[in-house]
């Protein structure tokens, strides 16, 4: 076994001595050739953004798939929700009446669009003498008196298919719905349309300064993904450079480390970008944020080879000499915890969001890229810049006061913080079930984003954002004339306004209800569904027949007639209540309504509720493989089968604790978080690697004791564990800050998890190696002859 | 002499004319030929299937027969009678298109037994939920266009003349139609329909064309895309019938009572 692991730490050790003479022989054919590479990988060219907010979901998302079903029986669309707030509060004077018509109007040049719904064009029925009149509401506002001004007040205001929906109670606030249609044949469809709705607006407030207006919609969500995509990306990323070069500037003190590292980190976002523009990924929000992923983590890369090797010039090596020996030191922990990272980033293939693969896969290549840059082109350009370090003889520099007063500390309080920590940490992750699973799609933008203000003034003044809808079937061909189906819908409707949640009911049995009236006189008597099949059936052709283009009852009736869209508007809830709605709704259909009219509730806001489960039963997989091909590479690179599955106890620990954590301090648990589990892993078993190591090679190689291994572990690694952890927090901190919920929520939780982790490794992991060791037998003293060996085996791993 | 000097005069004019002729008089003119070669039918009458099919292929049919009365100073006069689905049967519908101002429509509803007038701004809308507008199936009188013609073009090796025909009427759901017309026997083989923002919105297609009465051009079959929402409805034409002998008389309300 010995001389096995000698032989392969020596090949390894001569690989990578060869490897740094090799870098630093051909410094300039290194430095250039991956300059090249670089180059050549980012011609794959900056991908396309796509801001549909259909990315989020794969194609075998059941959600989807059960609204595109639902879709394709009616009509398949999206829109933009213009809201108009005049500021007198009153939307029912000519002025604003006349200025609705021509906004209604001018909706219908939207790209795409296929139907304007606004209070000018709504279909009023009424009936004169024997005949029926389906007609504009309000046509010619401006000519109109005061009596049938406030007549058109009266009408709109009690309008149950307007009311809570296109106008507020008060009539304060109305709005126009357009639904648009994209053909799908290019990504930039819905920005063509929020290009000409925001012009439209604009033009629209400039000619009516008494109006103001607000845009929601699903296709304005989408420009909100581009939104805040773009803002983060012109504020987050310089602020994140600005960072990483003040880190290094502090830890290392040389320009030309600063110069070198900045290069490599860039070298390292042209190949993840590259990757994804050769790979046709196209861009996304929570991809986007793999640009800043990289730059926060392959900064990690760096600074250990840079410290190593300043850290050897102030003990008076020749530069050559310190860029050999650092590469000696650092390639394989740097490699390692380069894989185990690259292997967090690899399980967001597991994730159900497609756009999480794609931040996953372009960090993945980014990492690696850094990783080989590292180790390339960083010692390289070191060998060609001039690097001026103070030689120093003491070595205050390398052993930190503050790193060994830690490690006393520990030492003298093993016993009590093994067990202060392992109930601390018990009972801090039992707090884990206070997070609740929740994907408000507004809510993923904060209040720098129009979008989500907007947004906020319709749920505020005018109705819901949030929708379920169902399709529910008569059963037979024309069955939805017949009075049995009508009274269903009606008894559900009825049902579904006793609910708290329910702010608005979209039913055919309303449009049942208002014909048949109107075919009788208008005689309120009649304002029921009609009790007659073929009266019911006749009454809807000929009211079909009256209604003029693009307002027909395609997107509320399939073309057998035997089925009907059903449409309820909800206000603000969480996902989890949402979701528990919808199942109270399915389960009152199956109790009262016949079996073809059971149907399962869907929409986008259903699709968005399920993603943060999908996502979490989704990543259950990836994170078990994560945790257990880490394991493997910790007993590899520990060579010990013990303290490679003890190291999952720090490692686990800092990720629980953090959810715990989080159920206090926020609760909320969107699909960006939930995707976190496999990634911090990979992210923060770099600080066990390293500390375990170091402990390990003082406990084999100088045959010290626990206490005294874990006061080496300190002096020797504790510095640069604290100062990468600062990094990693400080780019997850300023990651935190983006507008985008997704990568926002992602980013709070990774940096709360590193600072445990860390805390964790410095206060729990050395009480855990002194008190397991002293049930050991004391290990006996390591010959020289040993010795020798197992330092050839370890210094592989160690710096 | 005097009689050819005469004719070459009047031959080097209306060539003169007709190298000179614009665009909107050139598509007058088509419209105003097709509409010719069809005059003197009288009345006809027809049956329909009419076939709805889903971005799925799922599919819905219903049956209607038809019922024709030429006039020449206004517009015809036409009933449609519906014989399926169940519910509406013996439902029929009466229109007098004419040629300047809205056409008159009225439904008959068995169920009440009344004649309802039905709105006459409303008619862009579909009919009887199929990718026909009212406005598409209706009478094309002459007068109903503004034209335009674009080129002479040639569709499945007929040629034909390419014409813009912009609907007068303000409450049309289309801002223009290019109509292709046969440039032989002047029937429409073609219409693409664009909607208020000038996008395409669908394709007519006319198939079968059979000739009766050694006149008239009938299609055997009529299919309708819609581009945008990817639905179309085929209109199949059965037992076609010319010169029934009917009359004004026919076409009253009190006769739409009695249609089926």
């Amino acid at each position: 076994m010995k001389t096995e692991n000698q032989q392969q730490g020596s090949r390894a050790r001569r690989f990578v001595l060869g490897w740094a003479d090799w870098v630093i022989r051909w410094r300039w054919f290194v430095l250039l050739g991956t300059i090249l590479v670089a180059m050549f990988v980012a011609s794959g060219g900056m991908p396309q953004f796509n801001s549909d907010y259909h990315v989020f979901f794969s194609d075998e998302n059941p959600q989807l798939q059960a609204y595109d079903a639902l879709q394709n029986k009616y009509t398949k669309d999206d829109n933009v929700f213009i809201v108009i707030e005049p500021k007198d509060g009153n939307v029912f004077t000519r002025e604003t009446l006349h200025a609705l018509e021509q906004l209604t109007t001018e909706s219908w040049q939207t790209p795409y669009s296929s139907r304007v719904d606004g209070i000018t064009n709504f279909q009023h029925t009424r009936a004169e003498g024997d005949d029926l009149y389906v007609e504009d509401l309000v046509q010619g506002a401006i000519d109109k008196s005061d009596t049938e001004i406030s007549r058109i007040r009266e009408i709109t205001i009690n309008e149950p298919l307007l009311k809570n929906r296109l106008i507020n109670e008060d009539g304060s606030v109305t709005a126009i719905n357009i639904t648009v249609k994209m053909p799908g044949e290019n990504i930039e469809e819905g920005n063509e349309i929020i290009a000409h709705v925001r012009k439209m607006t604009e033009a629209f407030e400039a000619n009516h300064p008494g109006l103001k207006t607000h845009l929601s919609g699903m296709i304005m969500l989408s420009g909100a993904f581009y939104e805040s995509s773009q803002k983060d990306m012109g504020t987050l990323v310089p602020l994140m450079f600005l960072i990483v070069i003040l880190t290094i500037l502090i830890t290392t003190r040389t320009i030309s480390g600063t110069v070198s590292t900045l290069l490599v980190i860039i070298m390292s976002i042209m190949a993840g970008i590259g990757f994804a523009g050769w790979a046709g990924i196209q861009m996304t929000p929570p991809s986007a944020s793999a640009m800043t992923m990289i730059l926060t983590l392959a900064v990690a890369d760096s600074i250990h080879i840079l410290i190593t090797l300043v850290q050897h010039m102030r003990a008076g090596h020749s530069k050559r000499e310190a860029i050999r020996e650092s590469i000696r030191v650092n390639f394989m922990p740097v490699m390692i915890t380069s894989l185990t990272t690259v292997i967090g980033f690899l399980t967001m293939n597991f994730s159900d969001s497609p756009p999480f693969h794609d931040l996953g896969n372009i960090t993945a290549v980014g990492m690696t890229a850094a990783f080989i840059f590292s180790v390339s082109t960083l010692p390289a350009l070191m060998a060609i810049l001039p690097v001026k370090v103070k030689v120093k003889t003491t070595d205050t520099e390398t052993k930190s006061p503050i790193m060994r007063r830690i490690a006393e500390f520990v030492i003298a309080h093993n016993k009590k913080l093994l067990w202060l920590s392992s109930a601390t940490i018990i009972g801090v992750s039992a707090l884990v079930v206070n997070n609740e699973l929740d994907d408000q799609f507004v809510g993923y933008f904060d209040e720098s984003i129009k979008f989500r203000r907007d947004t906020d003034f319709i749920s505020e003044n005018l109705s819901g954002i949030y929708n379920v809808e169902f399709s529910l079937g008569s059963g037979e061909s024309g069955g939805i004339n017949n009075p049995e189906y009508l009274k269903t819908l009606q008894e559900f409707e009825d049902w579904l306004y006793e609910q708290d949640e329910v702010i608005h009911v979209n039913t055919f049995a309303e449009v049942a209800r208002r014909i048949n009236k109107s075919m009788h006189g208008d005689s309120l008597a009649y304002y029921a569904v009609p009790g007659n099949r073929e009266e019911a059936a006749q009454f809807l052709l000929l009211y079909e027949m009256s209604l003029p283009f693009g307002l027909d009852l395609n997107n509320q009736v399939n073309v057998d007639k035997s089925e009907t869209r059903f449409t309820i508007t909800l206000e603000n809830i969480s996902s989890t209540s949402l979701i528990e709605f919808s199942e109270r709704a399915e389960s009152w259909l199956k109790e009262n309504a016949p079996e073809t009219m059971f149907a399962n509730g869907t929409s986008t806001t259903v699709m968005f509720s399920h993603l943060s489960q999908r996502q979490i039963f989704s990543m259950m997989s990836g994170t078990a493989l994560a945790i257990g091909l880490i394991s493997i590479i910790l007993i590899i690179a520990l060579r010990s089968f013990k303290y490679g599955l003890l190291s999952l106890i720090p490692n686990i620990a800092p990720v629980a604790v953090g959810f715990g954590v989080w159920g206090v301090t926020s609760g909320v648990i969107n699909s960006g978080i939930a995707i976190v589990f496999g990634m911090t892993l990979g992210i923060i078993v770099d600080d066990t690697v390293h500390f375990l190591s170091k402990y390990l090679r003082a406990r084999r190689e100088h045959g010290s004791d626990s206490e005294d291994a874990v006061r080496y572990a300190f002096d020797t690694v504790g510095r640069a564990l604290f100062v990468t952890t600062i990094v990693l927090v400080s780019g997850f901190i300023v990651m935190a800050q983006s507008s985008f919920g997704l990568n926002s929520g992602m980013a709070k939780v990774t940096a709360l998890i590193i600072v445990l982790a860390l805390v964790i490794d410095f206060l729990m992991l050395p009480a855990l190696l002194i008190n397991i060791s002293g049930k050991e037998k004391k290990q006996p003293q390591v010959s020289t002859g040993e010795l020798a060996m197992a330092k050839a085996s370890y210094s592989s791993t160690n710096n | 002499m005097k009689r050819i000097a005469y004719l070459a005069i009047t031959l080097f004019s209306s060539a003169a004319i007709s190298m000179a002729q614009s665009p909107e008089q050139k598509g007058l003119d088509i419209a105003q030929k097709a509409d010719e070669v069809d005059h003197g039918f009288e009345s006809s009458s027809s049956t329909l299937t009419m076939i709805l099919k889903n971005k799925h292929g799922q599919e819905s049919t219903r049956k209607l027969s038809n019922q024709t009365l030429e006039l020449v100073e206004d517009g015809d006069k036409s009933m449609i009678v519906f014989n399926s689905p169940r519910d509406v049967k013996g439902t029929a519908t009466l229109t007098y298109t004419h040629k300047e101002g809205a056409d008159d429509q009225w439904l008959y509803l068995p169920a009440l037994k009344r004649v309802k007038r039905i709105s006459s701004n409303n008619k862009s809308g579909p009919f009887m939920g199929s990718e026909f507008a009212y406005e598409d199936l209706s009478s094309q009188e002459v007068e109903k266009y503004t034209y335009k013609f674009l080129k002479e073009e040639s569709l499945n090796g007929e040629a034909c003349y390419a014409v813009e025909r912009d609907p007068v009427d303000p409450n049309s759901g289309y801002s223009r139609q290019i109509a292709w017309y046969n440039k032989g026997n002047y029937r429409i083989e073609k219409i693409e329909y664009y909607d208020r923002k000038n996008a395409l919105l669908k394709t007519l297609t006319f198939k079968n064309y059979q000739q009766y009465l050694n006149k008239h051009w009938r299609a055997g079959e009529m299919v309708m895309v819609n581009h945008q929402s990817n639905k179309e409805t085929t209109l199949i034409f059965d037992d076609y019938q010319f010169k029934l002998g009917l009359t004004d008389n026919d076409f009253t309300q009190n006769s739409l009572k009695r249609s089926r």
